[in-house]
């Protein structure tokens, strides 16, 4: 496998403006003979379709929902980062790149997140101008709060319910497009594989999850913006739909899979109630702007949190990292609330939860300014909980939220695989070992809009591409296998249903491969995921038929993929033999408990490479270097 | 927290669009408070598959209460009977031990069922695309700041845009009309300066395709307010109505 991040020269500041205007262009007349499929219709892809549609290639947009808007963008909620330095609090394109390195704790692309920080402005432009209705200030300007992981107030909101305007915004450019006749959208369709022809991505095969039907469709160029693989974890933030099944089926048809051990484990969660749960629902981290997080100092404290005097709670986060205080990164602030819970100090059923408490906060603003703030979260934390947070703190504990890992693109967000592009959380870029809150929303609609339109033109534009119409034989094995598998599937005939097993690999996974991992337990995992997939194809049962809507027969296909996907990630925490981010080896700790790196051994992507069915995967580097950011430990203190 | 209990379900089963479809009955057993409605069908549909029984479809996705996907008609009410609450946030603590509780599809006819609880709501995206959008290509924007909105303004768009499409409010309606909906979404632009170019064609664009689409008309009786997860007010309806009136007397130079 050739891993080669073509980042351009020059000084950052200058590579892509350079890149960009020394690459070369498809002309007007010649963007419509090109065909490109995108894949998802969440920021990234939503955005990605609308723009180069606009350019005038010819789109056709898949997603699996029954419309793009239920992409799970929708659920962000917090924000959306940008250098604009509208509060005059120091902020600059600079500086949000070196939060953002810093953030990924040096295991992202320096140049890829340098771009990202160069267009992020451009993005709040663009939005405003669909009509976001962003939050603003009496004066009629634009709101800032803050978020974790920076010094300055850089993020935009809308409420409590960014994703959701962001992608509608997103999604009534797509439908401008759609009314225009130049994006064909296919709803309710599933990606099964990836076509490629003569080494280049030409097609995809879907499945109609109303009809059943299996489809072809052929393209000069795929792109994949299908979201990220933390429902490996069963419970997680992540939407039920939420799968890795698009990238995984790219990555066994050649497409390097980057830092699968990556995953961001979200601090302020509304901890889990019982084993009936299907998902855990993120209480946003903007709430850390006015919500200080404590546990009781003494172990076992069962006391309710009011009889609970000031001088006997441990503030922790503000103990510990007095120039952040509560808003310490996510995988610092969720490894501590795990540290205060394993010491005993954790509160709530079973021990597994801190507070975060808006008691100072009502205090100082009064109730209104929260409500106004907030009032969404605290409705829907009531709802869940049946607790009313303005009188009692919120109880929350870490949950799988985000995936950094991904697969491998180099500077113009192209796979290895030629022709295969992959954006958004789907990739692996921009975000090292830990994303920064707000950056998400930032990273998706930073490659959709502004990025992909150019590089994939540039593709474009250097390539012979004959014309494939899906006939080719490729399209028709790719195809028969897809039929085979579903009828695999369902012809198994066990006892259990597919969400048992995934349970089961839910709790494998957070055990030992989540917040914290070491050596012997990933050893161990591994071969009990091999167990697992074994019972899997032995005992699994699909009621229904292949032919009609079987949310039955999709899952079963999802949980598949993710229980090969879940022995990769073990393999790949297992063999990065240090702390960085969200990757904690419990081996790897300072004195005091931080993540410990090792420079010298891993500054580096793990790129993983499909060898066959039955084969180990193949370890590739693709080394790291940082040029502008020092490679320095990360503090927060 | 206090103890399981056992419920009765009354699902309608319909095997795809062209057939015909019915209740059928079910038990739920040790429902925990603290569970979804949702959770509780989770459930039920695991132990229909030991069965060997084709689990109940029904739509879901974030159970946040926000991508709009959940659709389900509770003992008669969209959402069921908690206000301001989606399907998938509704808690099953506000069930009593022993009730028997109705559930069907979102019914209306352009929203046509597909199978058991899931319907097809491609008629609003029909809606949307006739005129539910500002024409702004990617990368011509102007400075963010450089039309100041003042918060009233802002505010009032953003209880319009908060709009998750579920179509409870046309589920909810005896002529089932979606023209909360369209209030919502007309409102949200038309309260901005950014939706004022197409401010007129956007309202006659959307109404018409309503129209098109098969929704009855609306006789203000509230019902789709009352429904709806995100308590949009029928103001906006109201709003609605003076932009259509206002769009077919504007000249559009």
């Amino acid at each position: 496998m050739k891993l080669d991040a073509r980042v351009p020269a020059g000084p950052m500041a200058e590579k892509w403006t350079r890149h960009r205007t020394e690459m070369k262009l498809v002309s007007p007349a010649n963007k419509r003979k090109f065909k490109v499929i995108v894949v998802g219709s969440g920021l990234a892809g939503g955005s990605a379709a609308a723009s180069l549609s606009e350019l005038g290639y010819q789109v056709h947009c898949f997603t699996f929902h029954d419309t793009p808007r239920r992409a799970h963008s929708v659920a962000a909620q917090g924000g959306i980062n940008a250098a604009k330095n509208y509060p005059n609090d120091g902020d600059s394109v600079h500086r949000l790149f070196y939060d953002t390195v810093k953030g990924g704790d040096f295991r992202s692309r320096e140049a890829n997140v340098h771009r990202l920080s160069e267009v992020s402005a451009a993005i709040i432009d663009q939005c405003v101008a669909q009509g976001v209705p962003f939050s603003r200030e009496y004066g009629g300007l634009l709101a800032n709060r803050s978020f974790g992981g920076a010094q300055v107030s850089r993020t935009f909101y809308c409420r409590g319910q960014t994703g959701q305007q962001l992608l509608l915004g997103c999604y009534a450019g797509l439908n401008k497009q759609i009314a225009a006749g130049g994006v064909k959208m296919h709803t309710r369709r599933e990606l099964l594989d990836v076509v490629i022809q003569d080494g280049v991505a030409r097609g995809i095969i879907v499945r109609d999850l109303v009809t059943g039907a299996v489809e072809r469709h052929a393209a000069h160029a795929v792109v994949l913006a299908t979201g990220g693989y933390s429902n490996v974890f069963y419970l997680s933030t992540n939407a039920m739909g939420c799968n890795a099944t698009a990238i995984w089926r790219a990555h066994k048809r050649g497409a390097g899979f980057a830092n699968p051990c990556y995953t961001q484990i979200h601090p302020t969660c509304i901890p889990q109630s019982g084993d009936h749960q299907s998902k855990l629902t993120l209480m946003s981290e903007s709430l850390r702007n006015d919500g200080r997080v404590w546990v009781p100092k003494q172990k076992g404290d069962k006391r309710p949190p009011a009889q609970i005097p000031e001088g006997e709670r441990d503030y922790y986060l503000e103990r510990k990292y007095p120039s952040f205080g509560n808003l310490a990164p996510r995988d610092i602030s969720s490894r501590a609330a795990k540290e205060a819970c394993d010491d005993g100090r954790g509160v709530g059923p079973g021990g597994r939860g801190v507070y975060l408490d808006f008691a100072a906060a009502i205090q100082r603003l009064g109730r209104p300014a929260i409500v106004e703030r907030y009032g969404n979260l605290f409705d829907m934390y009531e709802r869940i909980t049946g607790e009313n947070a303005y009188q009692v703190p919120m109880r929350i504990y870490p949950a799988p939220h985000y995936t950094m890992g991904g697969l491998w693109v180099d500077y113009d967000l192209m796979s290895n695989v030629p022709g295969l592009f992959v954006i958004g959380e789907a990739n692996f870029s921009d975000h090292g070992a830990n994303r920064l809150g707000a950056s998400a929303l930032m990273q998706g609609l930073a490659d959709g809009y502004f990025v992909l339109p150019y590089t994939i033109g540039a593709y474009l534009a250097g390539s012979k591409l004959g014309e494939v119409k899906g006939d080719e034989q490729p399209f028709t094995d790719a195809q028969k296998e897809v039929e085979a598998r579903a009828a695999k599937l369902l012809g198994v005939g066990g006892k259990r249903p597919a969400a048992a097993f995934h349970r089961e690999l839910g709790r494998l996974m957070w055990e030992r491969c989540g917040m914290a991992r070491n050596d012997a337990g990933l050893k161990q995992t591994i071969e009990e995921v091999r167990g697992l997939r074994e019972r899997f194809w032995q005992d699994v049962k699909v009621p229904g038929g292949a032919n009609g809507l079987n949310p039955a027969l999709e899952e079963a296909g999802r949980v598949a993929d993710f229980i090969e996907l879940a022995e990769l990630m073990c393999r790949d925490a297992l063999q990065r033999e240090e702390s960085c981010g969200g990757h904690f080896r419990e081996e790897y700790q300072t004195p005091d408990g931080e993540a410990k790196r090792d420079d010298e051994r891993f500054c580096h992507a793990s790129v993983w490479e499909w060898k066959g069915e039955g084969e180990p995967q193949a370890l590739h580097q693709e080394p790291l270097s940082f040029e502008v950011v020092a490679l320095s430990t990360r503090s927060y203190k | 927290m206090s103890g399981t209990m056992n419920l009765k379900l009354r699902v309608w089963r319909q095997p795809s669009a062209g057939q015909p479809g019915a209740f059928r009955d079910y038990e739920a057993k040790d429902v925990s408070p603290d569970e979804s409605f949702l959770e509780m069908f989770d459930r039920l549909n695991e132990r229909l598959i030991e069965q060997g029984e084709e689990p109940i479809a029904f739509e879901h996705d974030c159970r946040e209460g926000i991508c709009g996907a959940c659709s389900m008609v509770i003992d008669g009410i969209p959402h069921g009977p908690e206000r301001a609450t989606t399907t998938c946030q509704l808690f099953m603590r506000h069930f009593r031990d022993g009730q028997t509780v109705v559930v069907e599809p979102w019914r209306a006819a352009a929203f046509p069922v597909l199978k058991d609880l899931v319907c097809d709501r491609g008629s609003f995206d029909r809606i949307l695309q006739a005129g539910g959008f500002v024409s702004v290509a990617t990368g011509n924007a102007p400075d963010a700041n450089s039309v100041p909105i003042g918060k009233e303004a802002a505010d009032a768009a953003m209880d319009a845009a908060q709009c998750i499409g579920c179509g409870a409010c046309v589920a909810a309606c005896k002529n089932a009309s979606a023209m909360l909906f369209v209030a919502a979404k007309v409102s949200h632009l038309a309260l901005l300066p950014q939706g004022q170019p197409e401010r007129a064609r956007r309202a006659l664009g959307m109404v018409k395709a309503m129209d098109r689409e098969g929704f009855g008309a609306c006789t203000n009786y509230g019902e789709c307010e009352a429904a709806c997860p995100k308590s949009i007010s029928v103001s906006y309806i109201a709003r609605l109505n003076r932009e259509y009136l206002r769009a077919q007397v504007t000249p559009t130079v």
